[in-house]
């Protein structure tokens, strides 16, 4: 998912790039206002262990491996804002440290990843814990579901960008069709993760789950 | 900070330490899905170096360190060490930012 330098041309990247700032600085003025002590150090440690968890590719199909992005996982863990500025981090480290995606593109994947990744995904994990009871399946469900949608998403931008400004002239139909397909093969591994450590976070200390709704308690009687 | 929330941060840790020094050396080697998809419809060849291709940890492995999962896991303890690094300045910074905002507002 990690874009190199030259797929897409440089005026594309650079759009791309100037708003993925523009929520990166939104998110920053969110942060401020709900950061408190509590918050630094849980926000450093999804961080660092998203950075851990994208560096385990997973198999998906022949010849074909894909990795956990973690933008639903953060953004439910320690809120969406957090969570765009956690996945922010890890590409900047891995772009800048690693050679791991481009440095002219690296705009480009905040844009795909932090933005519609964990803010898009964020979305539509409220929109289904809206709809589902609220009980602590559900929630972990919930946050399995559109941890899936998110990967979809992700690559729908990657699509929208090489619609602009793409280059090495493919079909764009084909892109499409090849980009959903093994995206949504992804997504499952990208479900199945997110729900396991929200579960697991759940379980342990389920005050720590920022996005997580309050548990209706059954009345007994 | 409170015990339970020591204890909490400690255990994170260790589990992102060994995702990142052990389990990382158990990884696929074949292309991402991105890159399967550039291959198949023939941009792959679009793709420049990237400008830092030299560094000492580029692509995951610490120069140097011949063991490949030895090398894959090493960088990968460094990984988490520079992104909680990073994320303790950039968080830290924004917890600053916004007392000083909030200070700044009549009580």
């Amino acid at each position: 998912m990690h874009i190199p330098d030259g797929f897409i041309n440089i005026p594309t990247s650079a759009g791309f790039g100037v708003a993925a700032a523009g929520g990166i600085w939104y998110s920053i003025r969110q942060s401020a206002r709900l950061l408190d002590d509590r918050r630094v150090p849980l926000a450093g440690l999804v961080a660092a262990f998203v950075f851990a968890a994208q560096m385990v590719n997973f198999p998906v199909a022949a010849g074909t491996s894909g990795h956990l992005i973690g933008g639903v996982l953060a953004a439910v863990l320690v809120g969406p804002w957090l969570g765009a500025l956690v996945l922010t981090i890890v590409l900047v480290v891995q772009g800048v440290f690693f050679a791991d995606g481009g440095l002219s593109a690296l705009g480009l994947n905040v844009f795909n990843m932090a933005i519609v990744g964990a803010l898009g995904g964020y979305l539509t994990y409220r929109g289904l814990v809206a709809l589902l009871p609220k009980t602590r399946t559900a929630t972990v469900a919930a946050a399995g579901v559109a941890a899936g949608i998110s990967v979809l998403l992700a690559a729908l931008a990657f699509v929208l960008e090489y619609a602009i400004g793409g280059e090495g002239g493919a079909a764009l139909g084909t892109v499409a069709a090849a980009m959903g397909g093994v995206h949504a093969l992804i997504g499952i591994g990208e479900g199945l993760i997110t729900a396991l450590v929200v579960g697991a976070v759940m379980s342990a200390r389920p005050d720590l789950v920022a996005a997580a709704p309050k548990v209706e308690v059954p009345a007994h009687g | 900070m409170d015990k339970r929330l020591l204890w909490f941060l400690g255990i994170g840790l260790v589990v992102a330490l060994l995702v990142a020094g052990i389990l990382s050396g158990f990884a696929s080697g074949e292309p991402d899905g991105l890159e399967r998809v550039s291959i198949d419809e023939g941009f792959d060849e679009t793709a420049e170096d990237h400008p830092l291709a030299d560094s000492p940890l580029a692509d995951y492995a610490v120069e140097g360190v011949d063991d490949d999962r030895l090398s894959t896991g090493l960088a990968g303890i460094i990984g988490v060490a520079i992104t909680l690094a990073v994320s303790a300045a950039l968080f830290y910074g924004i917890r600053l930012y916004g007392k000083a905002r909030r200070g700044k507002e009549p009580a």
